[in-house]
């Protein structure tokens, strides 16, 4: 009896440390911004790439859709409402679409801020501030020369770029295979 | 039977057309001789590398007046010219985009952009977007050293002009000064290419 009260007093205990154990590792600890702006309501976060690439590869339920573009960038900013309109059909799925900007950082309040307040940006925009791009480009695809508008679609299982531009069609075509 | 060889070789076909086209639409890589062009300079003058009898190769720049990144090298390249022309690489400078497609890069704009900054190199318009895509510039600004050999212009240095585009006084490394230096001394160029964000080009 004893033997067996023994037992299941180990049987418990690690039973305890493996739940212990397993919440660890289910909080995955994603890098803070180095600085947010802010303005009328409208938060930015900066990131360099260090800081970024753990958000590029994010394992789980979701599909995430990075778009690389920037507020002087006339292609970008023409494709920007195909991406909203994709945020919009996917609002009941595990969907979430980032913009990352790549915009000047001394042009955030001038250029950026005014412009996601302007458009009534309803996504998510971050600044990308790392000017040594050759450190970094290749890390978000290999393919990628360094022009923009580019955009990127992952999720647990799949991955893909492109360095086009985009109209709400191919890109809704892009994006379904990954949500079906 | 017959028919399943036609379809066969169409198969083919198909294949070899595919891998081609793959190959032209992604330009030089380092090694490649570079094609000569003969383009409209500001001052209404054509301009080929052909026309510099003394130099030893060219710093190649696809660039413009509208991108913020262009901009932010445009001094950049002016010192570029200023250092190497006289050692026998001058800057030439192309714009690769088509103007009825963004107006700040019609020509006219080119010769205003080009006094205003008092560009030392020429700034030719690439007239029907022909060359960049040869080239495999794919924005701007994208820099392409070239050396002058016997065999022709070889392909030595592709991509950025540095490692920090938003301030110059930043930069850590010089990468077309390094590689245009290691040229002269008759060195091999240690960084062949980089890759920098830029403005995609519009043809």
């Amino acid at each position: 009896m004893k033997v067996l009260k023994c037992f299941m007093a180990v049987l418990v205990i690690s039973f305890l440390v493996s739940c212990a154990k397993k919440k660890e590792e289910v909080k995955v600890d994603l890098p803070k911004p180095l600085k947010v702006y802010n303005a009328s309501g409208i938060d930015v976060k900066s990131f360099d790439f260090e800081r970024l690439e753990p958000y590029l590869n994010i394992k789980n339920d979701t599909t995430y859709v990075y778009n690389f573009w920037a507020t002087w960038c006339e292609p970008c900013v023409a494709e920007l409402p195909s991406f909203l309109k994709l945020q919009e059909t996917y609002k009941n799925k595990p969907f979430k679409l980032v913009l990352v900007s790549l915009d000047f950082p001394k042009s955030v309040e001038k250029s950026l801020l005014p412009f996601v307040a302007k458009k009534k940006l309803n996504a998510e925009v971050i600044l990308l501030n790392d000017p040594d791009a050759n450190s970094w480009i290749e890390k978000v695809n290999k393919e990628w020369s360094g022009a923009i508008p580019a955009t990127l679609i992952f999720n647990a299982k799949q991955r893909k770029f492109f360095e086009q531009s985009f109209d709400y069609e191919t890109l809704e075509k892009e994006v379904k295979p990954f949500i079906n | 039977m017959k028919k399943f060889k036609i379809a066969l070789l169409g198969l083919i076909g198909v294949f070899v057309l595919a891998f081609t086209t793959k190959d032209t639409a992604s330009g030089y890589a380092v090694g490649d001789v570079a094609t000569d062009f003969s383009l409209k300079n500001i001052d209404n003058k054509m301009v080929s590398l052909k026309d510099y009898k003394d130099a030893k190769g060219y710093i190649v720049i696809f660039t413009c007046n509208h991108c913020p990144y262009a901009k932010a090298y445009e001094d950049r390249i002016i010192a570029l010219d200023a250092k190497f022309k006289k050692l026998g690489y001058p800057v030439i400078a192309i714009n690769p985009n088509n103007p009825e497609l963004n107006k700040d890069d019609s020509f006219d704009k080119m010769i205003v952009r080009a006094k205003e900054k008092g560009f030392t190199f020429p700034y030719l318009l690439d007239e029907g977007q022909k060359i960049y895509p040869q080239y495999g510039a794919t924005k701007t600004p994208h820099v392409y050293v070239l050396q002058k050999t016997a065999k022709g212009n070889i392909v030595k240095y592709i991509g950025a002009i540095d490692d920090n585009y938003e301030d110059a006084k930043d930069v850590k490394v010089k990468y077309v000064e390094d590689a245009v230096n290691e040229l002269l001394k008759g060195k091999e160029v240690k960084v062949k290419t980089t890759k920098a964000i830029g403005c995609s080009i519009k043809a």
